[in-house]
């Protein structure tokens, strides 16, 4: 258990690139570029690695790392994964390439530090999922928002200082409640161990759950929060849209295809497992809130002007599905959920990386500067056709496996005692289907209002490739989802399990 | 004539630090708000060796080399520090210097 | 041999895929023609073989199930791409790559010369799949995949020219508008199936038809899941309250009209209930809301399919007129008889869309029929065949539309009760009415238009041969339904071809009780109808050829009904004031710009302000003054000391 085992040779292998970078000339932008990429295809390839070692029938944890950190408060490094983590480590370590080699031709300036920061927060986001100690999974959870945060500010558009700062301090601010419910759950815990404080996962996990309801209670607060400004759950979503309009192309991939999954993961790697007691007394509550995400998010989205900002609020939307199956606490929500984090990921990414190709071809975002374009830019019609699509949630592709398990499961929840959650929830789609549709037609159908736009040059071969990937999993997942749906069954059951008990 | 006791040495050193202290406060030359550091300093010294020499513990002594030597390491830096405002601004005067304020 | 079959329903969709990729780069439109028409050929071959393999088994046999792979798999949730082959589904299955078939074809002719030729066989070929999908599942999922499939491709294929305008809008509006409907009716489809799963545990045919009857569930329960499957239905059907799209969706090329709009698609919604008939015969409210949306929907678009100038438009309405029929069979208990005007309408319907297709294309993309005249003429196969294709739809007698209409009518009269029965009637008056005014106004009489500017020509082969196949199949395509009582007992092939899926149906609906109505009673309501119907086709055709001055007399005297029904009663009008504008309206101006920007937004940045202003006034307490700093560390300290001393 000392030695240095996969997972942190996955942590490692982005840091130490970004670190080679470092001491490259700033003129050297194609070797920056490509060691950038190979950085991140390394630590692909290690958890890839780990994929194929994974045993599928077992939900504990595997290969776990334990080294010891700070002795005296007994807080270790300790890593390892079970099948949700692998499933959004792998999420991660498929994205992250993809935003990279799509931003090789788009980042013109400061080229450097951009792959570097890329890559550091690569490292920061897979540490999240991979933590099994509580101060450790802290350090990445604050980690990741620095790269964003300059990714942001430096290469973003033209409110990026604002946006940039609210998504810091936002997510910050619940952040340090959590940091204030780690610490009062430390030493709960350590009380029980006889320790003074701990901050282990395992331990906490069989001690947290027998505290008082009510302090449970507020502890799931505390922790609900954070993770819910993460999200995002309405109310706490205006970061949201700001973030992602004035983001970089690969810094809005990145954003919704990850970032908002740390959210979710958190409400059901520590929320659901410390305080199940609290889970089941709030779910009725969050689930509500989640549905006005979904149905609020919707709506809001149908009457944006600015493309991005409609992807941004649709992810609100979304979201808002995932976090609905999370707390319906049923095995066919609860898979739903997982497998719909990925989905998101792909899909809305796929949908940002479009944005962004035709953003950067028209240098506009504004819907009704386009028009009739589908002549022009065949291929990227095509491509935001399908992304669509994928998004709207059509059976045969990956959104409609997501959506259809959630909405299942949560019909039959004992937690959630209505039919009326699922079924408010399901006019979503009816929604869904309108924003992207319409969007979609106003932008590729009719006339060529715009004059300017009868030059736009179509996807290049890179951009297809950056799809390409995308799209495959779009169609595995939506065809045959059981490859992914047995990553993290196990690990769902036995969460399950914890939490009905 | 009345035994000298400590307290008419403690009562000396008083009077010489507030004396500094106000010069400190008030005074608008930089070179005079130095000296009255000094005064300040050399109050604390009077005061050290009055409790050393009544007490008969030499540590007040020792101490006072100390403080000696902090105060003449101070004021060469200080000095330096003075004669680097004065060649920008041409002026000592205090009130003039705020780059600190908000 | 039988393990393969499901390649049945996944050879279009390799079609699709290769029409889709190398489609733009083929030069010549035969290939592409014929690759698509070939690969549901083949299709059809396949289907055809499966229909022998069952024909030799005995009657309680008939189905056998093919899986292609496992789909989703959580927990006890467990559907596959599973096809069921019985004699419900293999009818259906005939009917689609039977039909489609032709209309591939006749596309190859219509399409020519189209610049995005390859694209559209692609898509075809897409719903082609797609519809096999809904019709050969073996569970609701899969269904439902071909069920949001075939909606994606008549999206695609309505809106196939994008760039063009379409009455006061533009075809993608049309499309749009399609998918959007229609979704409302999936959302229906969902509830309905997340209660069945929840009621049965799984969303298999097997599982569940099996387990009804056996398992302690409430009628109420299955009322609701009939009406939310129903929802779906109306929404995919176009029937009241969601038939909205379908006029709107004749914006796509004609060929598209006859295959997904006329003659499959839009029967997903019939063939659905006819699959449901176990759920839908436990509860009567379902049933009885089933048949009487059905007769209303049907005489509600035939008295506006009257007074339409546009010929898809009038077939647009005559499909939504006939599908009301179908599911008045299906509220009544007449599965077997709903499925049977299925297919009859396929033919006869497809032939007319076909027909109009030929029609448009002759003279020029016009599609106002005040604007045609004398077409007989100039296209004598069309003319012909478009007859034969009225006169089944009309009801002529020993055409296959007459059969098929016949039987709805009459099991609406013996299980529905007669009120059922005289608006079908009437619906089936009016329906002679416009059909023949349409042929009339289009083909007979003299030109209207200007004949040294147009002139129409007949289609060529490959357009006219599927026509004449499908008149062919209008007229005897009835005959292996005739009526008992006139042909003896089991003349109606058909319906001893199908009676055996609704066994189970038949067994528990409340319907059980048979009235023994006399045949006596048949003979007379068929004779009305026919007569009714004769008379009707008469009265069309001497209106508009030699009495054209008392269609005027008749608009001008009923002008209000007349303005009513030529806007369609303004229901789209309605739709879109109640329900579009408002959500509309609502989500810009309350939910984004009031609620999101200014009161969650808002506050937090108000709180950001809030922060602002305490820095601002704590920051002048940063004076810069040494000396006062000095003075105010003197002053704690001193402080301090008097505090210490105070105290001990």
């Amino acid at each position: 258990m000392n030695q240095i085992g996969l997972i942190s040779w996955a942590l490692i292998a982005p840091l130490l690139f970004g670190i080679i970078i470092l001491f490259i000339k700033r003129e050297s932008e194609k070797l920056i570029k490509y060691i950038s990429f190979f950085g991140a295809l390394i630590s692909f390839a290690i958890f890839f690695a780990i994929y194929l070692k994974f045993d599928k029938t077992i939900g504990d944890f595997q290969f776990i790392e334990e080294h010891v950190w700070i002795s005296a408060l007994n807080i270790k490094y300790k890593v390892g994964i079970d099948g949700l983590s692998l499933l959004l480590g792998l999420l991660t370590v498929f994205i992250t390439p993809i935003a990279i080699f799509s931003s090789f031709d788009y980042i013109k300036h400061k080229v450097k530090e951009y792959y570097i920061l890329l890559l550091f927060l690569e490292v920061g986001m897979l540490g999240v999922f991979v933590s099994l100690d509580m101060f450790l999974f802290y350090v990445f959870w604050e980690a990741m928002l620095i790269p964003m945060y300059f990714l942001i500010g430096i290469w973003g558009g033209e409110q990026r200082i604002y946006a940039s700062i609210k998504f810091f301090i936002y997510t910050m601010t619940g952040s340090l409640l959590m940091l204030i419910a780690i610490i009062w759950a430390g030493i709960e815990t350590g009380k029980s161990l006889q320790q003074g404080f701990t901050s282990d996962f395992v331990e906490m996990s069989k001690y947290l759950p027998m505290l008082d309801p009510n302090v449970q209670k507020l502890l799931f607060l505390a922790f609900a929060l954070s993770f819910a400004i993460k999200v995002p759950l309405f109310p706490f979503h205006t970061w949201l849209p700001d973030a992602h309009v004035q983001a970089p192309t690969a810094g809005s991939v990145i954003l919704a295809g990850i970032l908002l999954k740390m959210g979710t993961y958190g409400l059901m790697r520590f929320c659901l497992n410390y305080f199940p007691a609290a889970t089941i007394y709030f779910a009725p509550y969050i689930s509500i809130l989640a549905i006005i995400g979904i149905v609020y998010g919707a709506l809001v989205a149908m009457v944006q002007t600015d493309m991005k900002k409609l992807v941004a609020y649709s992810s609100v939307s979304h979201l808002g599905f995932v976090v609905l199956g999370i707390f319906a606490l049923t095995p066919e929500a609860m898979q739903g959920a997982a497998i719909q984090m990925a989905n998101h990921g792909l899909s809305t990414g796929a949908l940002f990386l479009l944005v962004g190709f035709i953003y950067e071809r028209a240098h506009t975002k504004e819907i009704a500067k386009y028009g009739g374009i589908a002549k022009i830019v065949p291929f990227f019609a095509f491509s935001l056709l399908f992304a669509s699509l994928s998004s709207i949630g059509l059976p045969g592709l990956n959104g409609f496996i997501g959506e259809f398990l959630i909405l299942l499961g949560a019909f039959k929840s004992n937690v959630l005692s209505s039919h009326w959650y699922a079924i408010l929830a399901s006019t979503g789609v009816i929604f869904a289907a309108v924003y992207l549709l319409w969007m979609y037609q106003r932008v590729c159908f009719g006339d060529v209002k715009n004059q300017e736009l009868k030059h736009l040059e179509d996807l290049n071969k890179k951009d297809l490739i950056s799809l390409f990937f995308l799209f495959v999993f779009i169609v595995w997942i939506g065809l045959y989802p059981n490859t992914f749906l047995q990553i993290s069954e196990a690990s769902i059951e036995k969460l399950i399990m914890t939490v009905v008990k | 004539m009345s035994e000298i006791t400590i307290n008419h040495y403690l009562a000396l050193s008083s009077f010489m630090f507030v004396i500094g202290a106000v010069g400190v406060i008030t005074r608008r030359n930089a070179i005079v708000v130095f000296m009255c550091i000094e005064l300040m300093l050399n109050a604390a010294n009077l005061a050290l060796v009055a409790f050393s020499s009544f007490l008969g513990d030499v540590q007040g002594q020792v101490f006072v080399f100390f403080v000696m030597t902090v105060a003449a390491a101070e004021a060469a830096v200080g000095l330096a520090i003075i004669i680097a405002i004065f060649r920008n601004k041409q002026s000592l005067n205090i009130d003039e210097l705020n780059l600190f304020k908000w | 041999m039988n393990d393969y079959l499901f390649l049945a329903i996944w050879l279009p969709l390799l079609g699709f895929v290769f029409n889709g990729i190398f489609g733009s780069k083929i030069k010549t439109e035969k290939i592409i023609g014929v690759i698509a028409s070939g690969a549901v050929f083949i299709s059809f071959a396949m289907f055809v073989y499966a229909f022998f393999q069952l024909i030799e088994k005995p009657v309680e046999e008939r189905s056998f199930v093919v899986t292609f792979f496992e789909w989703i798999k959580v927990g006890s949730f467990r559907v596959s791409f599973s096809y069921l082959f019985d004699q419900l589904s293999l009818t259906m299955a005939l009917i689609v790559t039977g039909v489609g078939f032709l209309i591939h074809v006749y596309s190859i002719g219509y399409m020519h010369g189209d610049k995005s030729f390859w694209r559209f066989f692609a898509y075809l070929n897409l719903f082609i799949f797609m519809m096999l999908n809904l019709v050969m599942a073996d569970n609701f999922v899969l269904m439902f995949l071909g069920w949001e499939g075939v909606g994606l491709c008549s999206y695609l294929l309505i809106g196939f020219w994008y760039d063009r305008k379409f009455e006061k809008s533009t075809t993608a509006d049309a499309a749009k508008k399609a998918f959007i409907v229609n979704r409302i009716g999936d959302f229906g489809f969902l509830v309905g199936m997340f209660l069945l799963y929840y009621y049965f545990g799984s969303l298999n045919f097997k599982d569940i038809f099996g387990a009804i009857g056996s398992v302690e569930i409430s009628k109420d329960i299955y009322t609701f899941i009939g009406l939310a499957l129903f929802l779906g239905a109306a929404g995919k059907s176009a029937q009241i309250p969601l038939y909205v799209w379908l006029p709107d969706a004749m914006a796509g090329p004609t060929p598209v009209s006859a295959l997904i709009h006329a003659a499959t698609m839009v029967t997903a919604g019939v063939y659905m209930c006819a699959r449901a008939a176990t759920i839908f015969v436990l509860s009567p409210i379902a049933m009885t809301v089933i048949a009487v949306i059905g007769i209303t929907t049907a005489m509600f678009a035939a008295s506006i399919g009257l007074v339409q100038t546009d010929i898809k438009k009038v077939l647009a309405y005559s499909t939504i007129s006939q599908l009301g029929y179908m599911f008045l069979a299906i509220g009544v208990g007449a599965f077997a008889s709903a499925i049977f005007h299925v297919m009859t309408h396929a033919f006869f319907k497809a032939l007319l869309f076909l027909g109009a297709g030929s029609v448009i294309h002759a003279m020029h993309e016009e599609q106002n029929i005040l604007k045609y005249g004398g077409l007989k003429k100039y296209m004598p196969t069309t003319s012909k065949v478009f007859l034969i294709g009225s006169l089944a739809i009309a009801g002529f007698p020993g055409f296959s539309g007459f059969f098929s209409k016949d039987e709805i009518l009459w099991h609406s009269y013996a299980n529905g009760g007669i009120i059922f029965w005289v608006i079908g009637v009437i619906t089936a008056a009016l329906t002679a009415l416009y059909t023949f005014r349409l042929f009339t106004l289009t083909f007979l009489d003299k030109p209207r238009f200007d004949v040294s500017k147009i002139h129409p020509h007949e289609s060529p082969k490959v357009m006219t041969m599927p026509l004449i196949i499908l008149a062919f199949l209008s007229i005897v395509g009835g005959f292996i339904g005739v009526p008992e009582f006139i042909f003896g007992e089991g003349s109606n092939k058909f319906a001893l071809w199908l009676d055996p899926v609704f066994e189970k149906a038949k067994i528990l609906s409340f319907h059980g009780h048979h009235i023994e109505h006399s045949h006596i009673t048949e003979l007379i309501l068929m004779s009305i109808a026919i007569i009714i119907s004769l008379s009707f086709m008469y009265f069309a055709y001497k209106m508009y050829t030699d009495k054209k001055e008392l269609a005027q007399k008749i608009a001008n005297r009923y002008k209000i009904t007349y303005a009513v029904l030529q806007n369609k009663y303004f229901v789209d009008e309605m739709y879109e004031a109640i329900i579009v504008n408002p959500i509309v309206i609502l989500s810009e101006k309350f939910l984004w710009k009031i609620n999101d920007v200014k009161i969650i937004d808002g506050f937090i940045n108000y709180l950001a302000d809030l922060v602002e202003k305490i820095s601002s006034s704590v920051k002048r307490m940063q004076f810069g003054y040494a000396q006062i700093y000095a003075f105010v560390i003197l002053f704690a300290v001193s402080l301090s000391l008097l505090f210490l001393i105070i105290n001990s």
